[in-house]
């Protein structure tokens, strides 16, 4: 059932709209129950959370997706979803997202009393020699990797 | 209030968040586009030093883009807001206190800290940022929110300060003060600026120590305020809990020409339902629609038409069918056939809170049955994804959505566009 309302000239005159025109919207032709009270309700955990197993600070944490088989000796395959934390302090031996002349590479850091170098997992490739000539910065920690075995 | 107001305001804020995934953009020219890449929003320094304008039209600087390689991004305001979220986070930490007053800025509550060094602190702060997050600030520390404004000025450009500038004693204020344009101080426009001028009123030393009653004629009650501010009298607190918007607007200038009503009211649909969504964030209701469209009015050529539709709800509503409804019927009403329209947009207002709404007899909606239907959607789109569930009129694939060619992946919200690394 509809109601015609006349508005002030300013405005337009409009239907009212009643129950019938709800039809227009099937999407929400369900009801929705507003909730029931539950005798667990008190006893509710979070669900475990993989994100927060992986993450250190939300707010320093990214994630990158690997290419490649430079790192298959430490277990980083390609495709895995490494976690990124910008948050850690960076020490040696640390898996790191690095950026060498303006290239992102994921290497293990080795500082030592020498100088630092970037290692690979895997004997196809070179260590990196970090020199002064390069342009270079430690983006963030590898701090966890996240992969899918059934796609 | 607060003894000490620190302001943190991200330095060149889109070009920062550009560089944070692209670090070969450091020390590079850039500039960011509007949407629909129209103009410049946002330069980094060495774009500023190139003479690229806010604001300025993006076909008039692409020759200067081209010839000095400066790269342009549009902006993707969903990678933005999310490290505008971190930024503000990450702040948050350090204050029990804490404004956030736009997009790129904070105001922190820094009084009351006691045996801590306010500077040493605030260097803390600005280093944090910018190892969790990538994003340069700058930091502004003084006893009122004008002034923590002017220090934060005066940290970003001074290299002696480098990005750290808190003024507590009053030689230091007062050499801030002389050093900073009245044109400078905040809530100062041009106009204002001018007026002074003529006064021989030059910096906003000599701003501060005008009297009252010149202050409350020239510049009114407003002005008074601030000048007290300027003088260290703190006027304005903290905005902790923002004020419920006075009205809400959703609108956009078209990727492409829109000539038939039926995208019009896709459009409109998509505005009218942000403003709802909007709406219910802050648990307001509102009773008046507006809808405006109008053509481009730099295409003189063509024919021109702007018209707009006020439609007063019997009922103060936040439910995005309804809203949805009744812009598309001020639509229908105000379009005309025969028109390549360039902008629509949604105005909502007389907005108050959500159960103070007065009831109508005539009403026949189930309210209750919307509410719940509204709190499922908004959680569904929440746990699921941004427009996972909408209402059918806002259609799929829309050909009115803004273009932007240059955009950037969403790299922090979207898994399929996290940077690829070797």
């Amino acid at each position: 059932m509809n109601t015609e309302i006349l508005l002030p000239s300013e405005t337009v005159s409009f239907v009212l709209l009643g129950r019938d025109t709800e039809t227009k919207f099937p999407l929400f032709a369900a009801r929705v129950p507003a909730g029931f009270p539950s005798p667990a309700e008190e006893h509710i955990e979070d669900r475990i959370s993989l994100s927060s197993y992986l993450n250190g600070h939300p707010d320093a944490t990214f994630y990158v997706r690997l290419e490649g088989d430079s790192m298959i000796d430490y277990n980083l395959l390609e495709g895995d979803l490494l976690v990124v934390d910008r948050s850690l302090h960076v020490r040696s031996g640390d898996i790191v997202l690095a950026n060498v002349n303006s290239e992102y590479t994921v290497k293990k850091l080795e500082i030592t009393e020498t100088g630092v170098r970037l290692l690979p997992g895997n004997n196809k490739y070179k260590p990196i020699e970090i020199t002064e000539d390069l342009e270079f910065l430690v983006w963030g920690v590898v701090r966890g990797v996240a992969r899918r075995i059934r796609q | 209030m607060t003894s000490l107001f620190a302001l943190v305001d991200c330095n060149n804020f889109y070009c920062s968040v550009m560089r944070v995934f692209h670090p070969e953009l450091n020390n590079v020219p850039v500039v960011v586009l509007s949407n629909n890449d129209g103009s410049i929003i946002a330069r980094s320094n060495e774009a500023k030093a190139l003479g690229l304008q806010m604001g300025q039209p993006f076909f008039e600087a692409r020759p200067t883009i081209e010839k000095y390689n400066v790269v342009y991004f549009s902006s993707n305001y969903t990678l933005i807001g999310d490290m505008s979220a971190r930024v503000h986070s990450t702040l948050a930490r350090f204050t029990p206190n804490m404004e956030i007053y736009s997009i790129d800025e904070a105001f922190l509550d820094l009084g009351g800290f006691k045996g801590i060094d306010i500077p040493d602190y605030a260097r803390t702060i600005r280093n944090t940022v910018r190892k969790w997050t990538g994003i340069p600030v700058s930091i502004g520390a003084a006893p009122t929110k004008t002034l923590a404004k002017l220090a934060n000025r005066i940290a970003k450009k001074s290299e002696k300060a480098n990005g750290v500038l808190v003024l507590t004693e009053a030689k230091h204020l007062e050499a801030a003060l002389k050093r900073t344009d009245v044109g400078d101080v905040w809530g100062i426009g041009s106009r204002y600026a001018t007026k002074l001028h003529s006064f021989g009123i030059n910096n906003a030393w000599q701003l501060a120590n005008v009297t009252d009653a010149f202050a409350k004629k020239h510049l009114t009650v407003v002005g008074l305020r601030l000048v007290k501010e300027l003088r260290g009298e703190p006027c304005t607190d903290l905005e902790i809990e923002p004020p419920a918007k006075k009205g809400i607007c959703s609108s956009r200038s078209f990727g492409q020409p829109v000539t038939t009503l039926n995208d019009l009211k896709e459009a409109v649909a998509v505005y009218a339902s942000r403003c709802a969504y909007k709406l219910r964030q802050q648990k307001s209701a509102c009773r008046v629609v507006t809808v405006f469209i109008h053509t481009n009015p730099f295409r003189e050529r063509e024919p021109q038409y702007y018209n707009t539709k006020t439609i007063n709800l019997p009922v103060s509503s936040s439910s995005t069918i309804e809203l949805v409804q009744y812009a598309t019927m001020a639509l229908e009403h105000i379009y005309r056939d025969g028109f390549a329209y360039k902008k629509a947009g949604v105005y909502i207002t007389e907005i108050g809170p959500a159960d103070g709404a007065q009831m109508n007899i005539f009403d026949r909606v189930d309210r209750s049955k919307h509410a719940s239907l509204m709190l499922t959607l908004d959680q569904l789109n929440k746990s699921m994804g941004k427009g996972t569930v909408k209402v059918a009129a806002e259609g799929v694939s829309p050909i009115w959505e803004p273009k932007a060619e240059f955009s950037p992946p969403c790299y922090t919200t979207r898994i399929e566009d996290v940077l690829k690394v070797r």
